[in-house]
């Protein structure tokens, strides 16, 4: 049914104002790292990015630790989350508190809890900052938990992965040929919030001390607030990039992992 | 005679205190259908699933084709399941769906032979324009077909049929009901179907198990188990009965003045109650008549008559829609039975 122009008008004008509100603070962090000067434009914050070599490390290192995360949540997460809504429904509940538990403890009392750890490991072991992503799988528990959750209850993935197991699937097949790929969409989102998390942390990595991305900006931002603000919009147009590029339902493609041997 | 396919012996299973199989056997021949009925909670698809390998047991001993399967896992055992639910896998197309389980070690073929047997199962189930249609592109009796065609693929030793036609609408239920006969009959695999749609039962089964309580009431073709019923349970469960009041003696009972011998499993002294056919009983227009009609219902090929006999207990008569315009709601008729056996339970 075709809408009243009325009815147009309330519908572009709602889309505006949100758009708006989304978009104010882009175009100035987009005007204010392009300003050089008081009257002149250039790119000089953008080209000076990869100019800081302290930068790069954090950029690098933060990719490095959601790279990290990623495979964390792939091969340890999604799997103990699928195999309790399978096979120990009776698990869920206190997965789900679990999982959600780092919502509910500030960062500041997760710092405190595990400096303990770190500097026993520091010490020990290694100072490198990629075992941040052991706090960092932590974090992303909620959010993750969130959307695989939801997308395994939008199917009836029981019902799929016994199908899959009488046409002859193994464990794994059945995993990953047939589970994993039908909760695609879940696991994508899980997947993006993840990225998004780790290389938007601050707090947890600043007071451990370790040099990840958003550390490097506070403290290019501390001498120069250009480039601070050029390297946060490029890692917004980054994070949005990867949303945008996230399979809709209609991208319905293959298996996540075509383990086909033909 | 052919040869045992399927051996279930004394299978049992427990949840908590419910006994969902409490001593199952059936045996199933070579290329037969056995359709298992019986009321919601009886054991019919716990008994499926142990014979898919889904569901383990308690006890018991499970045999196809001679060789103890009891505890091989469900990817072992070549069998074809289609489900209740649907179960075609989402982001596969028909085509991909019906060639995945022969794309496993278990089944595996050439990408030819693959292309060629999933092109011949669909065209088998009237789907071959559908082969690059993905599930929600599909009706559900259409994903049903599918699914039945993926089972087919990897050429099961036995096909389980898990209530496949529940989630249908009337129509589609029973054209895929004839169809899942042909090809059954076409492929000649040994069929297990668990329902509690009796009609489905007995229009597409070559014996039907009746169970209750995780145990077999009765097996039988569909025509013995609906005239000799061994048991009230299934005389009652399996089409309409009316019960009427009557004396036994011996093999033979005495209802509305007629002398009609009783099936095994019967009552054999004393006091008892028929449970008779509605098709079993006839009705007749006649002033001097012992009973008076209610209601009838013209039901296109039937007529059917509610009739309240003399001693006030209300019975259904089914005859010819011919009678129809002759048994209006309150003529009075003679009620006679026309039937050689019945079956008689205790008061």
């Amino acid at each position: 049914m075709k809408k009243s122009l009325g009815q147009r008008i309330w519908r572009w004008s709602i889309l505006l104002v949100v758009t708006s509100y989304l978009a104010l603070p882009i175009v100035a962090m987009l005007d204010f790292s392009t300003k050089v000067g008081r009257n002149k434009r250039g790119l000089y914050a953008w080209k000076a990015i990869f100019q800081q070599p302290d930068l790069v490390g954090g950029i690098v290192t933060s990719l490095e630790l959601a790279a990290i995360v990623i495979a964390l949540l792939l091969f340890l997460v999604v799997p103990t989350v699928i195999w309790v809504h399978l096979k120990l429904p009776k698990l869920r509940r206190p997965l789900e508190l679990i999982c959600l538990l780092p919502l509910a403890i500030p960062g500041i009392v997760l710092v405190v809890g595990v400096s303990k750890i770190y500097m026993w490991l520091s010490i020990h072991w290694t100072e490198s900052p990629l075992t941040l992503s052991a706090v960092y799988a932590m974090l992303i528990l909620p959010y993750t938990y969130r959307s695989l959750s939801a997308a395994l209850f939008a199917v009836d993935v029981h019902t799929l992965a016994e199908a899959a197991r009488t046409l002859g699937a193994s464990t794994s097949r059945t995993l990953f040929q047939i589970v994993i790929p039908t909760i695609k969409a879940g696991v994508m989102s899980a997947l993006v919030i993840s990225i998004a998390l780790v290389l938007g942390e601050y707090t947890i990595s600043s007071l451990l001390n370790y040099k990840t991305f958003q550390v490097e900006i506070n403290l290019i931002g501390q001498n120069d607030g250009t480039i601070a603000v050029a390297v946060s919009l490029a890692s917004l147009i980054f994070v949005l990039l990867l949303l945008l590029l996230m399979p809709t339902a209609k991208q319905r493609g293959k298996a996540l992992l075509d383990v086909d041997a033909e | 005679m052919s040869s045992v396919a399927v051996q279930l012996n004394d299978i049992a299973k427990s949840f908590g205190p419910v006994k969902a199989l409490a001593g199952l056997t059936l045996e199933i021949k070579e290329g037969e259908l056995v359709a298992l009925l019986g009321p919601s909670g009886c054991g019919k698809t716990t008994a499926l699933r142990a014979l898919a390998g889904l569901q383990d047991l308690d006890r018991g001993q499970i045999l196809v084709g001679g060789k103890d399967i009891t505890f091989q896992a469900a990817n072992h055992r070549g069998m074809g399941m289609v489900f209740q639910a649907y179960s075609l896998f989402p982001h596969m197309s028909a085509q991909e769906n019906v060639e995945y389980g022969l794309k496993l070690k278990a089944h595996k073929v050439s990408p030819e032979a693959r292309r060629k047997k999933s092109a011949e199962l669909l065209e088998l189930v009237g789907l071959s324009t559908h082969a690059g249609h993905y599930p929600h592109q599909m009706s559900g009796g259409q994903q049903q077909r599918v699914a039945l065609a993926r089972a087919l693929a990897i050429e099961p030793k036995v096909l389980l049929l898990d209530e496949p036609l529940s989630a249908l609408d009337a129509k589609v239920r029973i054209q895929l009901r004839d169809e899942i006969r042909r090809i059954q009959l076409e492929v000649g695999t040994t069929t297990l179907f668990v329902t509690h749609d009796q009609e489905e039962a007995l229009g597409i089964a070559d014996r039907v198990g009746v169970m209750r309580d995780g145990v077999l009431q009765q097996i039988a073709v569909p025509e013995e188990l609906y005239d000799r019923p061994t048991s009230a349970f299934v005389a009652e469960f399996v089409g309409l009965t009316n019960p009427i009041r009557g004396t036994v003696s011996g093999s033979t009972v005495n209802i509305l003045g007629s002398q009609i011998a009783t099936l095994p499993g019967s009552v054999t002294s004393g006091e008892g109650i028929a449970l008779v056919r509605p098709e079993s009983i006839r009705v007749e227009a006649d002033a001097s008549g012992n009973a008076k009609v209610v209601t009838s219902s013209f039901l296109g090929s039937v007529c059917r008559s509610i009739v309240d006999l003399a001693d006030g207990t209300r019975i259904t008569a089914q005859s010819a829609s011919s009678q129809a315009s002759v048994l209006r709601a309150g003529t009075v008729v003679r009620v006679t039975l026309d039937t050689p056996a019945v079956f008689v339970k205790g008061l």
